[in-house]
């Protein structure tokens, strides 16, 4: 037999998880000419786009705009989307051998790192990232319930998730409707009755994740004065030393950014932004019922470890906080796919540079790949999935013409869609895709907004004249 | 990005020599997983040294029949040890200016992993990469 990638006999792909990883990795894929390459890219929702949907807030459109270029990888004509496809569910990594030459996962980082604190799971104690999915309206989360009607909340966390969640409680009605934000969230977030939100960083604010224009961002609110403590910005001696020997400009604005909200009184905005600096919870405390009454916090001070990065630890002085609804935000992880390696310590499929590596042998698993935060860990912008997926499509290509893929029983694009037909008949095309596009667009048209989402599996199948199950 | 990060995608346990081993064991070792330097590990958790090609071709370069001494009459012995939640930007300042092309990683006492200057530097520019090509897609919208 020929090695595939011809146009005769094309090299077959298939593409687990659409978010921006996977749309990176089929570009590079389709772009170059060395070998013919055919793409089937599964989600296990009938909408693409992974977390650039689910994740990015709907305040920041702009950010959202990358889906006209995953739009136009999409338009290959090398290229198919299969939606509503669940590895696992529908499919095993067995079927997948069977069609393709290789397997490409990009599935994300999908659960959240836990605090490990007393309290963790009391009534109102939530992960950020269940928050944001339901206001971005991920049908898992539609049927979520948080207390908005408690007046304080504390988000644990200074990362970008955090400052999105605190910034969404934060706004007005009046802003929230000219987002795209689910029409069930609105609504829960138009009764909200929170009025003093807390964002709690475990160290000082040159350490903190957030980037400048988020930070800039919480200062211009409609109806939300931002509170800083002046003592919490001020920098201390290590984080001083740190920065002057290394010049970081960014950082140092960040630092002014702060002290200049430390500076400003109140203007008497209906909302309250508390960011607090080097503190971590040590416990969340209870009701009688069982709910969330506050957060029990431990001042930290700055030191430098040895290879020169700067740490918290905890001094002897609490202070509780009382607070009715906590989010945490202190990381995510990968979960583990099954019949595909893991590696534990880092929450990632098992890999060296996006190859699959077999746990006891720590030799490549032949056609199996990874690529985005379920290769590297839940790291970067979204453009930092367009190297990660080069390399892994670099790995990729480089075995094709070393021979080392799969020799699937079944390596064409019909056997693929009689396996999907025959186990999710209710999938979804990428032309269904558009459509469902095109209706949320004319959707939210009609109200001022960039789109009405959809956020129901069976009312996205409902709209493109699916019969019920 | 931090220290995790990058070790996620390397793959490999660290790969490490006893100081009472020969260095002929050494060069083995280097050559077998082709890599760069080996953490020596001694009976405690911290690494007793960290033994690289090049501490091995300065003593090879004085006595050609130094293969068979102990790695410990070679290694350096001061070592400075990184933590998976190190950011990368910090770690690339602390190698550049102590001059260490390699760092260990511990994580609560164990030795996870080590991390090249090459490395290092690799997983910034990809970053920075990935930075600036989100900034231009928000600014210039997809160019053809």
């Amino acid at each position: 037999m020929s090695r595939p990638g011809t146009a005769e006999q094309p090299l077959r792909v298939a593409i687990v998880g659409a978010g921006p990883a996977g749309y990176y990795a089929a570009e590079a894929l389709l772009k170059q000419d060395d070998v013919v390459v055919e793409v089937d890219m599964f989600d296990r929702l009938p909408t693409p786009y992974g977390l650039v949907r689910a994740g990015v807030a709907p305040d920041h459109q702009k950010i959202k705009n990358v889906t006209a270029a995953f739009d136009k990888v999409a338009a290959h004509p090398r290229f198919r989307f299969f939606g509503g496809v669940e590895l696992g569910r529908h499919l095993a990594v067995e079927d997948l051998r069977a069609h393709y030459h290789q397997i490409l996962y990009s599935t994300g980082a999908q659960t959240d790192r836990r605090m490990g604190i007393p309290g963790e799971d009391l009534q109102g104690s939530h992960p950020a990232t269940e928050f944001v999915a339901w206001y971005n309206g991920h049908p898992d989360y539609r049927d979520c319930r948080f207390d908005l009607s408690q007046e304080r909340v504390a988000v644990v966390g200074v990362g970008n998730v955090a400052v999105d969640v605190v910034r969404i409680l934060c706004r007005t009605p009046e802003e929230l409707e000219k987002t795209d934000i689910a029409e069930h969230a609105l609504e829960a977030l138009r009764r909200s009755r929170v009025r003093e939100v807390y964002l709690l960083g475990r160290r000082g604010p040159a350490q903190a994740a957030f980037t400048n224009p988020e930070i800039k961002e919480l200062g211009e609110l409609a109806d939300a004065d931002v509170i800083v403590r002046p003592e919490e910005v001020e920098l201390d001696e290590v984080s001083r030393a740190a920065l002057e020997k290394s010049g970081d400009r960014a950082t140092m604005k960040k630092v002014e950014i702060l002290q200049s909200f430390a500076r400003r009184p109140p203007a008497g905005r209906r909302r309250k932004l508390y960011l607090r600096f080097l503190v971590s919870p040590v416990e969340l405390t209870g009701d009688d019922r069982g709910r969330v009454a506050g957060i029990r916090l431990v001042r930290n001070t700055l030191y430098a470890t040895e290879s020169g990065a700067i740490q918290a630890k905890p001094t002897n002085e609490f202070e509780e906080l009382p607070v009715g609804l906590v989010f945490r935000s202190v990381g995510y992880r990968g979960v583990a796919l099954p019949g595909v390696p893991f590696n534990e310590s880092w929450g990632v499929i098992l890999n060296e540079r996006g190859r699959v590596l077999d746990p006891a042998t720590r030799t490549p698993v032949v056609g199996e790949y990874a690529a985005g935060w379920i290769k590297r860990g839940p790291t970067g912008v979204i453009g930092t999935n367009k190297p990660d997926a080069a390399e892994t499509v670099a790995c990729m290509l480089e075995d094709v013409r070393k021979g080392a893929i799969l020799s699937p029983a079944h390596p064409d694009r019909a056997a693929a869609e009689r396996l999907v037909r025959e186990r999710q008949p209710r999938y979804v095309s990428y032309e269904d895709w558009l459509k469902l596009d095109e209706l949320e667009t004319a959707r939210g048209r009609r109200l001022g907004r960039p789109r009405v989402k959809f956020c129901c599996v069976e009312e996205m199948l409902e709209a493109l004249g699916r019969p019920r199950e | 990005m931090n220290i995790a990060s990058l070790l996620s995608t390397k793959g490999v346990d660290v790969i490490t020599v006893t100081p009472d081993a020969p260095i002929r064991e050494a060069v083995r070792l280097l050559d077998t997983h082709n890599i760069g330097a080996l953490v020596v590990m001694g009976g405690a958790e911290r690494p007793a040294g960290i033994v690289s090609e090049r501490d091995i071709v300065r003593a090879l370069a004085r006595d050609e029949s130094v293969l068979d001494r102990p790695v410990s009459t070679v290694m350096t012995k001061e070592v400075i040890v990184g933590a998976p939640q190190d950011d990368l930007v910090t770690v690339s300042n602390t190698m550049t200016e102590h001059r260490i092309r390699h760092l260990p990683v511990m994580d609560r006492g164990r030795l996870v992993g080590i991390v090249s200057i090459g490395d290092v530097l690799k997983a910034q520019r990809d970053h920075y990469r990935g930075e600036v090509d989100t900034l231009q897609l928000q600014i210039l919208g997809p160019t053809a």
